[in-house]
Parts: structure tokens; sequence; C-alpha cells
């Protein structure tokens, strides 16, 4: 076309611009379309954005010494007004004075008008633990306190003056806060507000998720070690012979997980079959049984079975349209059998790697009930950890950060995946 | 010709039997032997065998039986990858994931070819192929014909001395396979490769061979120049396969001066050339090419025999008119004439008289 042409505004026959007329013609069409997809639509949003933006929104905001919900109205009341208007008259790290224990006072006998000390001492407890208990003394008595207030709370408890604690009350006295987020790093606030980590002893998150890191990695190379193979024999295999094998591979997913799980556990305790059977033929004492449960290798062993089809499956789906004959030109040109693996095969199967590794490595990163059940205390991922958050110390804002952390790692992890693979790559099945 | 060792011999097929399954035999008892430089067809239909010979040439499958010897060494038990035999595939298997240079590069590097000599190799071969200016882009990005010539330049590009094809244009529209069929021939001849072409296609192995190989059934039925094979098929099968054909039954009346009568099942006699008869009394199916067929009586020899001829259809071809007949009852006999100006132009429904050379009618086996 020249550009004159190009140039020139296109026209229906009647005069109207042509692109008008094109969009008008297709968007009956479009709508249509859209109708049908709404439902899917609505399902994701409800079902899924909305509970993750709440968990991130939960991550930095607990309003737990800011507000008290009346349980059975749902009457909202904002607490420790007092006390929070101290904290934005003085600057971080200032001596609480008169003025503070006063308001503090004040505070406190909302608290015990409103029965709302135990969850307002807990969300302090959350950073600072041993504290709940001071909240409810305080509100208990509430009445009898009595100017000068300072020494008033002192006479409760001496931990009243502690400068850690009017900084966690600091914090707490605004609903968002990135606090949680520190914690879940292992870090905390000086009581001048410097960012510091905690006490050697008290440090699990890092460790923990580190250790989610290294076994998933782990997890992902066995079974891409033992899955590899697999799908080769399946995609090379005539049909009917396959068709066996993968049932063999996916009969796994047709057993309940708490099934397989439970079986590894009857395979793997030291009374288990393994350890009989090795003990029966005298490969190993009676007193030397191995530990393979309740530590890392049960976690990893019974997770690689479990996430094998996950591998195996993508794997499959891009080895099973490869041509035999690239291997073979590969061959006749000249490659050893090694070479015409390795150079041709090899290369075109790397979309099936991508996609495995990546769904078995954002599996495991998440798992939970497996380690649960056979992991021990060793064995333990970050997922129970935010498991016993959310059902043990209820406190959901740090469960909810530190899923916010692996929700970002396996975001960046994702990036990382296009930016080297390419996402357009993928090749799920 | 079986397990005859010739000087200049350079392919050789020696008593070659293969069977998958133990039960059957895919290739029974094949002798074959290829001077060096020649171009050789393997033709025959589907499951005829013909793809199993290339196979087991180019050391994908192993011979069940025989010796498969080339420039006189046997090569039963030598890898693929050290027979140095170049190979272009039915699906032309150019690598996805590697440019058109890196494909042609590969056979060099894995020969541990330096890379300045690489460089001029591949750029050399892309040229005889005219695909210079295509060195970066990848496979996915060419068409049909192209990717062919690139299948071929790395199928040449380390310069082997014989060159394998499997049906390599099959996927291509006719004018680009004709065009390649030319480029193909042309190439081999020029380099004095020596290929085997493995087609089911017989214009295509007509027009590009120096001789052919026709299979069925796991035996090399004809093995011959492609006029040869085409003018003089030794078998019905051949005559069937290659080209069009008439053909009419009956039973040898005698045989005298080198001249078969043969007594059609309809009742009229015909003169043929006894090919694969040999006495009297002998079931014969008697073959006659289309453009042989002649209905000027006058261009006929003197006495010959002639049959009564029905015309049924009447098909105008632009350079040569088809001219479908009943003859002897047989309603797909088929008569092709040049479109000269002189040239009749028979109506359905007319009734004539049709005759031929009796060396064109060859009596062959029932």
């Amino acid at each position: 076309m020249s550009d004159a042409t190009a140039n020139q505004l296109l026209t229906t026959a009647d005069g109207k611009p042509l692109k008008s007329a094109l969009a008008r013609a297709e968007r009956r069409a479009r709508h249509r379309a859209f109708l049908l997809v709404l439902p899917l639509l609505a399902f994701i949003l409800i079902t899924f954005v909305t509970p993750i933006a709440q968990m991130l929104h939960q991550s930095v905001y607990n309003e737990g010494f800011t507000m008290h919900t009346e349980i059975g109205s749902g009457e909202r009341t904002p607490i420790m007004v007092n006390i929070k208007e101290w904290f934005d008259q003085n600057p971080a790290g200032t001596e609480p004075d008169e003025a503070a224990f006063a308001a503090l006072a004040e505070d406190m006998k909302t608290l015990r008008e409103l029965r709302a000390a135990g969850s307002a001492g807990t969300r302090i407890n959350y950073e600072r633990s041993g504290t709940r208990s001071m909240f409810t003394k305080a509100a208990r008595n509430a009445n009898k306190l009595e100017p000068p207030f300072k020494e008033a709370f002192i006479d409760l408890d001496e931990d009243w003056t502690d400068p850690a604690l009017w900084r966690v009350m600091r914090d707490a006295s605004s609903a968002y806060t990135m606090n949680f987020y520190l914690a879940a790093i292992d870090l905390t606030k000086s009581p001048d507000g410097d960012i510091t980590s905690v006490a050697q002893n008290r440090q699990v998150y890092v460790t923990l998720f580190q250790r989610t890191l290294f076994l998933s990695v782990l997890i992902t190379f066995l079974t891409f070690a033992l899955g590899y193979p697999v799908a080769h024999l399946l995609a090379t295999l005539p049909l009917r012979y396959s068709n066996l094998l993968m049932i063999l591979v996916l009969l796994p997913f047709w057993t309940s997980l708490l099934v397989r799980t439970t079986s590894w556990m009857v395979l793997l305790q030291s009374q288990g079959v393994i350890n009989d059977a090795l003990v029966g033929v005298g490969l190993l004492g009676d007193e030397n049984r191995l530990q393979m449960m309740y530590n890392q290798i049960g976690t990893v062993v019974a997770m690689t079975h479990i996430l094998l089809p996950f591998m195996v499956l993508p794997l499959y789906s891009v080895m099973r349209p490869i041509n035999p004959s690239y291997v073979r030109a590969a061959r006749s040109l000249g490659a050893t059998s090694w070479t015409a693996f390795w150079r041709i095969y090899f290369p075109q199967t790397i979309p099936g790697i991508g996609a495995g590794a990546l769904l078995v490595f954002i599996l495991s990163v998440g798992y939970y009930i497996t380690p649960a059940l056979v992991g021990g205390a060793s064995g333990q991922l970050i997922s129970n950890l935010i498991a016993f958050h959310m059902q043990n110390s209820l406190n959901w804002s740090l469960a909810a950060a530190l899923a916010a952390l692996l929700l970002g790692g396996v975001l960046i992890l994702y990036w990382l995946y296009d930016r080297l693979v390419g996402i357009d790559n993928l090749k799920l099945g | 010709m079986a397990a005859s060792q010739t000087s200049d011999a350079f392919v050789e097929f020696d008593r070659v039997q293969k069977s998958y399954d133990g039960e059957t035999l895919v290739v029974k008892d094949l002798n074959l032997t290829m001077p060096r430089g020649e171009f050789l067809t393997m033709l025959g239909p589907s499951g005829s065998g013909k793809t199993t010979c290339l196979m087991m040439l180019a050391g994908f499958e192993t011979a069940t039986h025989g010796d498969i010897r080339l420039g006189g060494k046997s090569i039963n038990n030598i890898p693929p990858h050290k027979r140095g035999i170049g190979m272009v595939f039915q699906n032309y298997a150019l690598f996805p994931h590697m440019t058109i240079e890196e494909n042609l590069s590969f056979p060099l590097e894995v020969r541990s070819i330096g890379k300045s000599d690489r460089e001029a190799k591949v750029k050399r071969a892309l040229e005889m192929v005219e695909m210079g200016s295509f060195g970066k882009r990848r496979p996915a990005q060419l068409s049909g014909g192209q990717q062919q010539r690139v299948a071929l330049a790395r199928a040449l590009v380390f310069e082997p001395e014989l060159v394998l094809m499997d049906e390599p244009l099959g996927a291509l529209d006719k004018q680009l396979r004709e065009k390649m069929q030319f480029e193909i021939t042309h190439l081999a001849h020029s380099l004095g490769i020596t290929v085997v072409y493995v087609t089911h296609d017989q214009t295509e192995a007509l027009t590009m061979s120096d001789r052919v190989a026709v299979f069925d059934d796991g035996v090399i039925q004809q093995l011959d120049t492609p006029d040869k094979l085409y003018e003089e098929p030794m078998n019905s099968f051949v005559a069937q396969f290659i080209g069009e054909n008439n053909t009419l039954e009956g039973v040898v009346k005698e045989i005298k001066n080198g001249v078969a009568l043969v007594q059609l099942d309809e009742g009229e006699v015909i003169d043929c050339n006894p090919v694969n008869v040999s006495k009297a009394g002998e079931r014969t199916r008697v073959s006659i090419r289309p453009e042989r067929v002649e209905f000027n009586k006058a261009r006929l020899q003197e006495g010959a025999h002639t049959l009564k001829a029905e015309v049924l259809e009447f098909i105008y071809m632009g350079d040569i008119f088809r001219t479908r007949l009943r003859v002897a009852g047989n309603d797909e006999f088929v008569v092709k004439t040049r479109n000269a100006p002189d040239q009749k132009r028979l109506q359905p429904g007319e009734h004539i008289e049709i005759g031929w050379l009796p060396e064109d009618c060859r009596a062959l086996d029932a």
C-alpha cells in the first residue's frame, strides 16, 4: 500500500470512519463474550483477590490497641485515645511522665468498662510477651488508681516503666504498622525506634524461611531427577504401555493426601516397614534403627513423592510432541547419543522443566500438611508456622505478614523465571 | 547381481532381510549395488519396505540378516554418527531452538572443526541453496520451501559422499516441488555426491533419478533407468505403479516371431510383446500406455489387429486430450493425444477402432 492511501482515513461505503464502524460491529460480540466470563471473574474476585487483599491489609493493620468491637452488637468504640494523644504530643523516646501515666489510667477505666483489656493487652503481647496480664491487672484496678499515677502503676507492676513496653504501645496506638513484617524477619524496634535483630534465642522465622527455600529447591531438584526419565519413557513408549505407566504416575493423585502421607509414616517410622526389613535382613542392628521420620528426611521423601506428578506431567506434555527425527537428524549429522540428547533433545524440553520446577517449587514452598505430619521439629516449613499463628497464637497479622513475604518471594521468583526463561515458554500441559 | 562385488560399488545391500516382529519380513532378500555418484530412487507404496531400507543404511535400524556395505566396508556395526552419511528428513528436522546458522554449524561442531573454517563452510552451504541471507533466522520463521533448502544445506555442509533423502518434498505444493526436484538433482550432479532418495511419487522418481528401484512387498520389483521403467515394465505391478496404464486380461494363444497373440476375455485377439509369458495357454495381463494407443488407422501397421471402442468421455486438459473409452468390456481404457492442430476431438458415443504397435503392448504376468 502506498503512503498516500495509508494516511488517508478509510471510510465505509456510506462514509462513516472504518475504525468506528468496525468497533461498533465488534462491540456486541465483545459484550456477549464478557458476559460469559463474568461468573468466573466474579468467582475469582470473591474467592481469590479479596482474601489476598484482606491478608495484605491485615499484615500492616491491626486495631487491637485502637478500637474495641463489641462482640454481640458489633458496636465499635475507640480505645486508648488519651495515651494516643500523649504519644502524638511527645516524640518517640520521651520518658513517660506523670501526664502519660494519667492518660494511661484514664484509658484503663475505659478498658474496664468495655472489658477490652484482654484484647488490647494481646496486641501489645504480640510484640512483648508477658504484657497481657499487666493490662488485665491494671484495668481490673483502674478505679483504684490515684495520683501520682506513675507510682500507682509501678505498684501494680514494675515493668510499666519499661521503655520497650512504651515503644510498643506507641507503635500500637496507630493501627497501621510495619512491625509485623519486622517480626516476620526476626527484627524488632529498640525503645528509641531503631530497627535491631531480636535476641538470638528468639530468631525463628529467617531460619525457617531459609529451610523452606532449601528444602523446596531440594525437592524440586529431586522431582526433576526422578521425573525426567519417567516422563521421557512415557513420551517414547507406545501408547498402550505409556497409558499404563501414566496411571501409575497419576495414582497418587487419586488417593487422599492424608492417606499418602500416613502410608509414608507406616513405611518410614522406626518400627516401620523399611526399618523392619533392614533389621530383618541383618543390614541394621535392632538398636540402630534409622530415624527417617519426624525430621527433614521424612519431609523431603514424602513431599518428593507427592509432588512428582506435577513435574512429570508438564515434562510429558512437552516431550510427547518432540519428533524423534530431531535426535535422528543429530545422530546422522555426527553427534554421539549424549551430544544429541544434550544439544538437541534437552533444550527442547526446557519449557517443561521450567513449568514443572515452578509448579513443584511453588507448591512445596507453601506445603503444610505433610511437613506437619512427618516433619517433626526439624522438618517444619514456614507454612506450619503460619498455621500456628492462625490457629494457636491467633496473631493473624503476623501470619498475614509471613504469608505476604512468601507470596512476595514467589512473585519475585516468577519474575526471575520470566526474565531468564520467558513465561511464554512455560508449558503446563 | 547378488553379492557381486564390482570395483565401483559404493553402496551395497547384500542379501539384506529385516523383520520387526520376528514373524513377517518387511524387507525380503534385498540385493542392490550402487556406483559412486549415482542418484538412486527407492519408489514404492507405503509399507513396501523402502523407508526401512533407508533407515538401515542410515543406521537407525539394524538389518536382521545380511550385509550393508559402504565403500566396500560393512557398516552393520557402525553407529549412525560414525557413518558420515548426510540425511534429509521428511519433516526436515531442523532444530527449532537454533538459528539456521547454528543448525548448519552443528555437524561441523561435533566434528571439532575450527570456528573460522566452520563459518566459511556454513556460508558456502547456505549460498549453495540460495539461502545466504537467512542465517540468523529460526526454522519457524521460514516457509516450507526455505526449510527444505536449509535441510538440504545441513545434510551437505559436512561434505558427505552419500546423502539420503526420505520423501523430502512431500510437504511442498506442486509448483515448488517441481522446482526443488530440479534443484536437488542439479546440486547432486554438480557436487558429484551419491544420493539415495525415497519417495512414493513416481513423477518425482522418474524426473530426478539415474536409476529407480521399485519396491513392493519388501522386494525390488524392478531396478532400471526411468525410461526403461516406464516403457518396458517387467511385471504388472511396475506397469500399474509407474505412470498411467491400460490393462486388458486374456490368455496367450500362441507366441511366434517374438509376437504373442493374446485372446482377450471378451473374445478379441490382439498382438503383444511377450514379456512375462512363455507359452500358449498362460493367463496374462496386457499393458498399453495411453499415449501409445492409435485410433488413426492410417498410422497403424499393415495387418495389425484392431479393437472396437466406444468413446465414453472426452476431457480437454490443455496440452493433451484425455479420452476414456470402453474397450473389450473395460470402461477405464484411456487414450491420451497431443493437442495438435490436426488432432481429432472425439465425441462421446462415437464408435472407433483402435490399435497399436505390438512392441508397445506388453503381455505381463496375470
